[in-house]
């Protein structure tokens, strides 16, 4: 059986994972003074490179990787590509570390700062793990590779930048690029296709239609939009939605630490519609104890209209609708204009700063991310960050055709705005609990924004000390 | 001084051997018990006076990561919620365990073995399990709610993990679904040694049911409550899986409790020396109430 992750990070973005858990903070036996190990200068490792690496000339090889793609498709899809890269360079050898996302997140710390690391992990983007591993020296910057096998402009900028940390370990977004990411992801719009035409409606053009359409929906007795938010995350990706429709540029320019933060109407008024959602029945009553995964399923067994979750799901939902499930970005303000949503792409790619073949991983990384791959990941109905030829070929009618069509044009009108839990350290924390409130109708928006506000703005304060404390040293 | 010196001797070959050599049978388990408990723990104290986010160099934190527990409200609650807590994974599960055994071992009830084992069934099952299965029970649609709704109760209903008022106790309620087999089969095996004859004593004098509970039933089992209560507050305090698995600590904080805190802040935020001080803590309080405990019940010095 799989579980419903909770309560881990935005990321778990629904992957249910088999919560093996990882108890007991008497694990942490290190050594005299915690962290003296494996902590060198935050821009340790490979710069050398200055020509495409050969792994045929590296010698007998043993490559170990730590990945969390255990999922139907995903997992496929990366065997594929091991076997693959193992047979155009029979010397080397992939020793894979699969594990689900929440069993990587909370081992991997110990892993990579270990005596023996692995020498490609997959880092969560943001600050609790990508930028917390880069303060501390552990993964090697890959901005040489970039250039040589032009990852620069195999991807939009806006996505290579949620791999990258500043030369002093402290601002996400921005700096030197420490991983590079296979798939893409955003929030999109579901919907049942039978319930829409009984309810007499099209998909939703515009913001205005959709929301005119949820109203016609209730009325008719039918659940306009699934939700269950027990394992909190969810609402992230809701609220996301709902913001990025008031303020989607402010918003991306708060999660990369140079915005005005939360305390404007595009927070408060997000946290509005989100409370009046759950008022006029829009999402179900209660939505605070029903778990992720109930909710999709009662979505796929035809309870709800629509669904408001990540593309993730799509092969799931695929499996028990068929031709009735549809896809789209969340309409825009106007019909034809461009749409916005929450969205990014998968864990990125990195390699750890103490790896001793930094060059046959770059090329494994190049491997697992060029065209050929992209069309590896679409055969097995995942996402590719880059769509490919395969791509093209994918029935535009079909769920999976709408999905790949979405992201195009998301991508085409810089239409992502990252996970809002990106901010700081602890806003996933911050944001999740504080949404609940806003479901059950104990936090009013004000005061929703003024929480989050405060969590934005102490950690503002203390990036600036650690920027001019760096500065005078 | 004359006294004590035969005496001492005498101690020292008491039960046939040297002394010393006891040591050496134990030393074994000790070395083990040292390696995997006691150093780590050690350990542990070490880094709850060390800021650490478990990859970078930590500095020293003096006692900030204690003061914490009493001025951070996001650390003050957990324990206030343990506290809760221990009302239905201690006190309830005990006292109707010994409701229980009270009547199960007064009535002859056709089919015993049955009800013993039934009610001592959540004990045998993981608490992941547990959990999972309460999960959905406990769900807007789920078997509770639908049973309300049965009767007539509808407006009772309610996302019970959801609701601010209503998670802790309805955690709770878990705790002791899982707790009172274990207090009642403890009591069953303990009444069984209560010599009859107190009974008939006491029936002769004429006590009823009740007085009859109180004065021979009740005193006869303080061994086993002690233990019950030792093993459900303990069992209560350390309570992590049902929490991570029912609510992660929601809805906002309202069901976080210090075992999951230990865990969320060591591998999830980065906070490995505050995370350490919130398991300190919680060994210092599970020691000082299990102490307390088998104080109060035994009535003598644990």
């Amino acid at each position: 059986m799989e579980l419903a992750r909770t309560g881990a990070r935005r990321r778990i973005r629904g992957r249910a994972a088999p919560a093996a858990l990882a108890v007991g903070a008497v694990l942490l036996a290190a050594g005299c003074v915690p962290g003296t190990d494996g902590s060198g200068a935050a821009g340790a490792g490979t710069g050398a490179a200055t020509a495409v690496p050969d792994p045929a000339r590296a010698g007998k090889t043993t490559l170990t990787v730590w990945d969390q793609e255990i999922r139907g498709g995903t997992n496929g899809e990366i065997q594929q590509l091991n076997r693959e890269f193992e047979k155009k360079y029979p010397n080397v050898r992939i020793k894979r570390v699969a594990r689900s996302f929440t069993d990587l997140k909370t081992t991997l710390k110990l892993a990579v700062s270990g005596n023996n690391p692995p020498d490609v992990i997959q880092a969560n983007q943001g600050y609790p793990d990508m930028v917390a591993f880069v303060r501390a020296g552990l993964l090697a910057p890959l901005d040489n590779y970039a250039g040589i096998y032009d990852w620069n402009t195999r991807y939009p900028a806006t996505l290579l930048n949620l791999n990258r940390v500043s030369a002093d370990g402290g601002d996400f977004g921005r700096g030197r690029l420490y991983g590079i990411s296979q798939t893409g992801e955003y929030i999109g719009l579901y919907y049942n296709k039978d319930l829409l035409r009984r309810a007499g409606l099209e998909p939703p053009r515009s913001w205005g239609e959709f929301t005119d359409g949820l109203a016609r929906l209730k009325k008719r007795g039918e659940l306009p939009i699934q939700f269950g938010n027990l394992d909190k995350y969810p609402a992230i990706h809701t609220f996301g939605v709902l913001h990025d429709q008031l303020g989607a540029a402010g918003a991306r320019d708060t999660v990369l630490g140079r915005g005005d933060g939360f305390d404007n109407a595009a927070t408060k008024g997000a946290a509005a519609t989100l409370a009046d959602w759950t008022e006029r029945g829009y999402l179900p009553k209660g939505a605070n104890g029903l778990g992720y995964d109930d909710a999709a399923k009662k979505f796929a067994s035809g309870d709800g209209a629509y669904l408001l979750t990540g593309t993730w799901q799509l092969a799931d939902l695929k499996k028990s609708m068929g031709d009735r499930l549809g896809i789209m970005p969340p309409p825009p303000a106007k019909a034809g204009g461009n749409p916005v949503t929450t969205g990014g792409q998968g864990l990125a790619w990195s390699i750890t700063s103490r790896s001793r073949h930094p060059e046959v991983a770059a090329a494994y990384l190049d491997f697992l991310t060029d065209a050929h791959a992209a069309d590896v990941m679409t055969r097995h109905g995942v996402l590719p960050a880059v769509p490919a030829q395969a791509a093209a070929r994918v029935a535009p009618d079909s769920a999976d055709g709408q999905m790949i069509a979405g992201w195009k044009r998301l991508s085409a009108a810089d239409g992502l705005v990252p996970y809002l839990d990106y901010t700081t350290p602890s806003f996933y924390d911050t944001l999740s609990a504080a949404l609940q409130g806003v479901i059950s109708g104990k936090t009013s928006p004000d005061a929703f924004a003024a929480t989050l506000q405060k969590d934005y703005g102490a950690f503002m304060r203390k990036q600036r000390e650690q920027h001019t404390s760096a500065g005078n040293r | 001084m004359r006294l004590t010196a035969p005496t001492r001797a005498y101690r020292r070959r008491a039960p046939g051997e040297p002394r010393a050599i006891g040591y050496l049978y134990i030393l074994p388990a000790l070395a083990v018990y040292a390696v995997f408990l006691l150093y780590p723990f050690g350990q542990s104290v070490w880094l709850s006076f060390v800021h650490w986010d478990g990859l970078t160099v930590a500095t020293p934190a003096g006692f900030d990561n204690y003061r914490a527990l009493f001025s951070d409200p996001s650390l003050r609650a957990p324990f206030l919620h343990a506290l809760l807590l221990l009302v239905f994974y201690s006190a309830l599960p005990v006292a109707i365990g010994l409701l229980l055994a009270a009547v199960m071992s007064r009535a002859r009830v056709r089919g015993m073995t049955f009800f013993r084992t039934v009610l001592f069934l959540p004990q045998v099952l993981a608490l992941i399990v547990v959990g999972v299965a309460w999960r959905s029970i406990l769900a807007p649609d789920g078997l509770l709610n639908d049973l309300l709704r049965a009767v007539g109760l509808g407006g009772l209903a309610r996302p019970w993990l959801g609701d601010y008022t209503w998670a802790l106790p309805a955690v709770g309620v878990v705790g002791t679904w899982v707790g009172t087999g274990l207090c009642m089969v403890l009591f069953l095996a303990g009444a069984q040694r209560i010599p009859r004859e107190l009974y008939e004593a006491a029936r002769m004098d004429g006590a009823g049911p009740l007085r009859e509970f109180r004065a021979v039933t009740l005193p006869g089992l303080r061994p086993q409550i002690a233990v019950a209560l030792t093993l459900t507050i303990v069992a209560g305090l350390r309570n992590f899986d049902l929490i991570y698995i029912t609510t992660s600590g929601g809805p906002g904080n309202a069901t976080s409790v210090p075992a999951y805190e230990v865990y969320h802040r060591a591998f999830e935020t980065n906070q490995v020396g505050s995370a350490a001080a919130v398991g300190v803590a919680l060994t210092v309080l599970i020691f000082v109430l299990t102490v307390a405990a088998a104080r109060l019940v035994e009535g003598r010095r644990a």
